[in-house]
């Protein structure tokens, strides 16, 4: 593992030329058929999703995109989610369950947008329902953070039963800049933020919040697509027969205790 | 035997309520209302629940207070009442922090759970208070929430939660973040075993909390003008670079929008909490 500073790791993770959700489905799968809007009202391209195969199995894949270009970017509003996109990830996670498949995420964003509309349409109601609802479904689950995985935004994509994180992203209650503009009123302060935030992989690993960390080529997975394709192909694989063992009725259970005992080591019961 | 110690018991949450009827603390004898900035004796104003008799404000007030005003008297029960943060990122300052904030308040964290009646029907209820850090929730709040609901699906009981918070508890980093999914992940259990939820939103309730347990009521109740949102308005002014509209976030436009069952004002929160017990009160079964 290299000797990054967080603050080196968070600007590799926000590279512009960083593998996305896109990247990985051309590489990783085959047959991908997207599937767009959340029935509701709107199409979020901030998250693409749909279903394909990987190794030749059926799944459910889903990722926040921040897209390649400026345009692009624009389109997919930097990665930042709306209410419709999680709607539409929980819709077509609804349809994986009632078909079988297992579902991969891969998640890279700032954050769900803090925006006029996403308010009105209840952001904070379409993130909690995914919450609730990926916390029972009862087909094996794999998380991966690629990126940047900021608040209630990533963790929305984010309740997996295994939660697999690339070396040099990071993954934190709010990206550093809105860390230091809330606790000190001053966005600049980033750097110390990122100090004390404890967001690298091998930092989460420590606190059981993931359960593994992929590697990346020197100086980030953008230096070597390939290889980096080629390693998480790997650990996908690894997670999901480990994961395909386990039945479907039991598999929510487990789910259950893992995200139950986060935090175990939070608090104090003087009780 | 049991009078006495349901004496006691009154008694215990009378004091904590009348010791957090010093909200707002400004003034000993007098509070000014921030909205229409009439001044009302402090000792009108607690009897008239923290309700502006003016315009109608319903000012922050304080989770045992809150809990006396809801509960059949002499029926409070508190759980886990001594169960802390233990600061588990070691960050800079926080445990002084949580030290002042036990001190001024007489909480131990920013939630206070109970089980006790309303109108003689057993719930398992929590309190969130905004004086102790915002009502931020640390893994201790997450982990009392969680219990509450654990022992009440165990028990059939149904789940009465107040919100006020400021969103995730920042010193406590990932672990904060996780405490959504960890209560989402309890509240869908308990909905699973045919458990009733009521998620009552005051003001404020953002972040966080807006993004796990306070969106997943089967019924959704809110305060009048309680600011209720995902982002805090001052996040979102900054992204859209403009001013947001009057009444934007506030529990009367999230009632327009769809994501709110009814505004209940303060006065008639217990009788309205007692009527939806009654009306999910499944013969002998405890809900």
């Amino acid at each position: 593992m290299s000797n990054l500073t967080p603050a080196q790791r968070v600007t590799i993770a926000r590279h512009e030329g960083r593998p996305g959700v896109a990247d990985y489905i051309e590489h990783l799968f085959t047959d991908f058929f997207e599937q767009k809007g959340d029935r509701q009202c709107r199409e979020d391209p901030s998250i693409l999703g749909g279903i394909a195969l990987f190794h030749g199995k059926p799944v459910t894949v889903i990722g926040t995109r921040k897209g390649k270009n400026l345009q692009e970017n624009l389109k997919c509003n930097f990665g930042m989610p709306g209410p419709e996109g999680y709607r539409k990830a929980l819709r077509i996670m609804k349809q994986a369950e009632k078909f079988g498949r297992p579902i991969l995420t891969f998640i890279d964003t700032p954050g769900a947008y803090p925006g006029l509309e996403a308010e009105a349409r209840g952001q904070g109601e379409a993130i909690a329902r995914n919450l609730f609802e990926m916390s029972q479904l009862s087909v094996p689950i794999v998380a991966v953070i690629t990126g940047e995985g900021n608040s209630g935004g990533a963790l929305a994509l984010g309740v997996a039963d295994t939660v697999l994180m690339l070396e040099n992203a990071v993954y934190s209650i709010l990206s550093p800049e809105g860390f230091a503009s809330i606790l000190w009123k001053d966005s600049s302060r980033s750097g110390e933020a990122c100090e004390l935030m404890k967001l690298t992989a091998e930092d989460l690993l420590e606190q059981k919040v993931i359960d593994a960390i992929i590697p990346e080529p020197e100086g980030g997975a953008h230096m070597d697509v390939e290889a980096q394709m080629a390693a998480v192909d790997q650990a996908l694989t690894a997670a999901l027969n480990s994961l395909q063992k386990i039945s479907d009725i039991s598999i929510a259970g487990q789910r259950y205790k893992k995200f139950r005992a986060m935090g175990g080591n939070g608090y104090y019961d003087g009780n | 035997m049991i009078p006495v110690f349901n004496k006691r018991r009154k008694h215990m949450l009378a004091m904590k309520a009348m010791r957090e009827g010093q909200i707002p603390a400004a003034s000993p004898v007098e509070v000014t209302c921030p909205k229409c900035q009439t001044a009302t004796a402090r000792q009108q104003l607690s009897r008239n629940q923290y309700v502006c008799p003016n315009c109608g404000h319903h000012f922050p007030i304080g989770a045992y207070f809150r809990l006396s005003l809801i509960l059949d008297s002499g029926s409070f029960r508190e759980l886990d009442e001594n169960l802390t943060s233990a600061d588990p990122m070691e960050f800079p300052g926080y445990s002084e922090k949580l030290d002042q904030c036990r001190q001024k308040t007489g909480l131990s964290e920013a939630v206070v759970t109970a089980t006790g009646r309303i109108e003689g029907r057993k719930v398992a209820v929590a309190v969130l208070d905004s004086r102790f850090l915002m009502g931020s929730m640390s893994a201790a709040v997450g982990e009392k929430v969680t219990r509450l609901i654990e022992h009440a699906t165990r028990n059939r009981l149904p789940v009465v939660i107040f919100s006020a918070s400021g969103g995730a508890r920042m010193q406590e980093g990932i672990l904060s973040l996780m405490q959504m999914a960890k209560t989402s992940a309890a509240l869908a259990r308990h909905s699973q075993k045919g458990g009733l939820f009521i998620s009552v939103l005051t003001d404020p309730t953002t972040g966080g909390v807006t993004a796990s347990f306070a969106s997943l009521g089967d019924i959704t109740l809110a305060e009048p003008g309680a600011l209720i949102g995902f982002a805090g308005p001052r996040v979102i002014e900054q992204t859209i670079g403009q001013k947001l509209p009057e009444g934007f976030q506030r529990a009367e436009y999230l009632e327009e929008h769809g994501f709110v069952d009814q505004i209940v004002p303060r006065k008639q929160m217990r009788a309205v909490l007692a009527q939806l017990l009654t009306l999910h009160y499944r013969g002998g079964a405890a809900q």
